[in-house]
């Protein structure tokens, strides 16, 4: 095991769970409301130096009992050294964990990543929305369990969400006021968007 | 077109008012070889067969032979649109927009697997075929097709279009959405994206 | 912003203001001499305003579709906002129904433009969960199939520039070239892009005569071809000021966005997968890794320039050492049994139908396995439960990371530097939107 993990418990004490092996490669599970200070240790302290964020992945297990675990994956340019650090959330409750966008900037858009595919939120991230599925995509978070592999519409409700979103749902909030582009948009648009139905779709006719 | 759609009644047009004759079917054979021979591709390229476009664009197989080598990346210049590569859902409203820029005559070649029919992936993100989104002329199979496959489906549009004919206005006729916002009924839409063969069965049980 | 200037105009007979500007008479008063009106008027400034430019996502020069909001000061990319998710097809639930071996002809469709590449990332990641050792030809193999793809994978990326920079005949060359290599994948594989050419344990066939003669030839005329659009390109007037000083990214920086591959190694950091946590024997053979030193668009094209050059040099390596034997390793719960046995023998007529039929099963636990892929370094992380399909199926992909460090690279340049550091990170965007 990476001589880490006993740097860790030496510090962190009870914020630091098991450690364990697998293939070769070290894990060790940190509690929640820790991981900001674990991750700036392993990052700044001068032993550690874990200074390249490898990955950012979250795992739900088929078992429903098991939490969900957040996957952060760190290497040592330096050291040539691997660390494995898992925080479990408990799915009965709100799944929010610390954003590491502070730390490392490539953070940013694999925890937005996260938050699309899993549904966990990121305390303190600059702009968490979704990234891979539209931002108002309304069949919930793709790659968990309870997700059916097809989705949760029938396929002719899906050509329809895709077809008929209004032209404000293509762009973020953020974009929509760049140059002041927010006063010149349409009337209707800039309704809709008061009323918060940014990516509602109009009601279907009776056909 | 692929699919049966009822026949909508186009712009009435002088020439559909007379008959074929002589002199419409000379005008056809010019109108259509002129066609045919300078087909702009609109190259809607997502993913691997774009590649395979690419590859048949180049100087191994080359596309300039039949006149499609000057590649539109602009619509509304644009004569086939040839959707190359998987289409998300995201990007169903993009393609359907494309279309809709395009001016008439405009045709659609589907260009490998998963523009045809979705084809591996049967998921929560994919559109199972681009004739759900927009009507489509010819399918080219496989992933990816060769491009020998390519060049015998543009082979087969070409065809199409040399067997058109101006007496039938409705073959121009905008492709329209439906008070639902879909081009076809939704339950040929859940007919034609049924599941076939995959699993989508994590365990056995389910 | 728009700022919004007062023109006052003063009683004057001189017709200039105190700052020797014209002063400006409203219509209807020129005619009287002497006579000015006192008036705040306010006039819209001219150039003020930025726009916003939407590229993409269907567009010639995103390299896929990528789309690109851009605020832009004029000609002055004052941000840029990328959006991707048009090319997400969902692989990653897609994994978590699939056996292990059916796992491989999706990962051709990621990076499709290095398909071997991926191929291969994925049977090590699965070969190192399960803890099997594969043969030496297998492993040589294996070597042969990811430089050949490194090697595919920078042609399109220099066919794709130069294109996007306004060259359009190395696009050309660099295509032909790659028909060579589909040549040969096609011979191999029997598939000119998706390739699906490993198995848990193995590959899907050996090489077939004339395969080891093909792969020589190529590596004498691929330098050749080299030669002639270094010559074209690397010290051309237009190249080089469109490259030089675009897209900087300090080392820190580099570090600090996760970077990885020639992007990172542009920017003076010597991190390459293959140096550092070897694999496949790569420690054995011997070649070296270009680290730029500036880290803008002009490093990283002489970075990849080389990186083939060094390819070359590790695939006549592989060649050369290329020893006999078998290419599956001799497991029967991993690697189908000849068909001859299959067909004869009952044993291996079950082992067959349970592979086939069951898919592998793989112990409990979890593996992430990195390889240097073209495009940086490529992850394959695979937690499984027992059973013979994964529970997660993670790619850690390059080009997506790469990719966020655009809006970084991207402020204060031109919209058609815009372009250029598009086309310098190298992305595909199978693999980023997965």
């Amino acid at each position: 095991m990476n001589p880490t993990v006993q740097a860790l418990r030496n510090k962190f004490q009870g914020a630091i769970g098991r450690g364990a092996v697998s293939c070769g490669d070290t894990i060790v599970y940190v509690k929640a409301a820790s991981l900001s200070e674990v991750m700036a240790f392993l990052k700044e302290w001068p032993d550690q130096e874990y200074n390249y964020l490898v990955d950012i992945t979250a795992v739900e297990y088929r078992d429903p009992e098991r939490p969900l675990e957040m996957v952060y994956e760190l290497f040592s340019l330096g050291r040539r050294a691997q660390l494995r650090v898992k925080v479990e959330l408990d799915k009965s409750e709100e799944l929010v964990v610390d954003s590491l966008v502070p730390l490392w900037n490539g953070a940013n858009w694999l925890e937005r990543e996260v938050f699309d595919m899993f549904g966990v939120r990121f305390a303190g991230h600059p702009d968490l929305r979704r990234i891979l599925m539209w931002e108002t995509y309304a069949e919930g978070h793709p790659l968990r369990k309870d997700f059916p592999l097809r989705g949760r519409f029938s396929r002719a409700e899906q050509v329809r969400q895709a077809l008929n979103a209004n032209p404000e749902a293509h762009y973020s909030m953020e974009e929509i006021s760049i140059a002041e582009a927010y006063h010149e948009i349409p009337a209707e648009m800039r309704e809709r968007l008061a009323r918060g139905e940014r990516g509602k779709l109009a009601e279907p006719e009776n056909s | 077109m692929g699919l049966d759609q009822p026949k909508r009644t186009g712009t009435e047009s002088v020439v559909s008012s007379i008959s074929p004759n002589w002199v419409t079917t000379r005008l056809d054979f010019l109108i259509n070889w002129g066609r045919s021979n300078s087909l702009w591709p609109m190259p809607f390229g997502t993913a691997c067969c774009a590649i395979e476009f690419m590859a048949t664009a180049a100087s191994r197989y080359d596309l300039a032979r039949f006149g499609m080598e000057r590649m539109s990346f602009s619509p509304r210049q644009a004569d086939v649109l040839l959707c190359a590569g998987r289409l998300p859902f995201k990007l169903a409203s993009v393609i359907r927009r494309i279309y809709d820029q395009m001016p008439q005559p405009k045709w659609v070649i589907s260009m490998g697997a998963c523009a045809s029919t979705g084809g591996i992936f049967d998921n929560y993100a994919m559109v199972q075929g681009i004739d759900t989104v927009i009507p489509v002329d010819v399918y080219v199979p496989g992933c990816p097709p060769r491009p020998e496959g390519l060049l015998y489906g543009i082979l087969m549009l070409q065809k199409k279009v040399r067997g058109e004919t101006l007496a039938d206005s409705s073959l121009r006729d905008e492709d329209e959405l439906n008070r639902q916002g879909l081009r076809l009924p939704p339950s040929l839409v859940d007919e034609l994206s049924e599941p076939f063969g995959n699993s989508i069965h994590q365990t056995r049980s389910g | 912003m728009g700022t919004k200037r007062t023109i006052e105009l003063e009683v004057a007979t001189s017709g200039v203001d105190a700052q020797g500007k014209a002063t400006r008479v409203p219509l209807g008063v020129a005619d009287q001499t002497g006579v000015g009106i006192l008036t705040d008027r306010e006039e819209p400034a001219l150039g003020g305003d930025h726009m916003l430019v939407n590229i993409g996502p269907q567009h010639p020069a995103t390299h896929g579709v990528l789309r690109l909001v851009v605020e832009l000061d004029g000609e002055v990319v004052v941000r840029v906002i990328p959006h991707i998710g048009y090319l997400h097809s969902g692989f990653e639930k897609l994994g978590e129904y699939r056996y292990y071996n059916q796992i491989v002809p999706l990962t051709d469709r990621m990076d499709y433009l290095a398909p071997m590449s991926n191929n291969v990332c994925l049977a090590l990641a699965v070969e190192k969960l399960m803890g099997i050792e594969i043969t030496e030809r297998c492993k040589v193999l294996r070597v042969i199939a990811c430089e050949l793809s490194r090697i595919i994978s920078h042609l399109v990326w220099l066919g794709t520039t130069s294109i996007d920079l306004g060259a359009f005949t190395p696009f050309l060359w660099c295509f032909q070239e790659r028909e060579r290599v589909y040549n040969l994948q096609e011979m191999w594989t029997g598939a000119r892009l998706t390739t699906s050419l490993t198995r848990v344990g193995g590959l899907m066939a050996d090489i077939p005569d004339g395969f080891t003669e093909g792969v020589r030839e190529f590596c004498a005329t691929l330098p050749k071809t080299m030669d002639e659009t270094d010559r074209l390109l690397t010290r051309s007037g237009i190249w080089c000021a469109r490259m030089q000083d675009i897209g900087i990214l300090t080392a820190e920086e580099a570090i600090n966005y996760s970077l990885s591959g020639p992007m990172l190694r542009a920017s003076g950091v010597p991190y390459d997968v293959r140096k550092d946590r070897p694999y496949l024997d790569y420690e054995t053979y011997d070649f070296e890794v270009p680290i730029g030193e500036k880290g803008d668009v002009y490093d990283r094209y002489l970075c990849r320039f080389e990186e083939m050059r060094q390819s070359v040099r590790i695939l006549e390596q592989a060649l050369d050492r290329l020893p006999d034997g078998p290419i599956n390793v001799d497991d029967s719960r991993v690697s189908l049994p000849p068909k001859s046995e299959a067909m004869n023998d009952m044993e291996a007529m079950i082992f067959h139908f349970k592979q086939v039929m069951e898919g592998i099963e793989t112990p409990v636990g979890e593996a992430y396995m990195p390889i240097e892929g073209p495009k940086g370094e490529l992850g394959y992380y695979f937690v499984s439960d027992g059973t013979a399909k994964p529970v997660r199926f993670r790619v850690r992909p390059p080009a997506f990371i790469n990719l966020a460090a655009l809006p970084k690279m991207a402020e204060g340049h031109l919209l058609s530097d815009l372009i250029a550091i598009n086309a310098s990170v190298d992305i595909v965007m199978g693999e980023v939107d997965r």
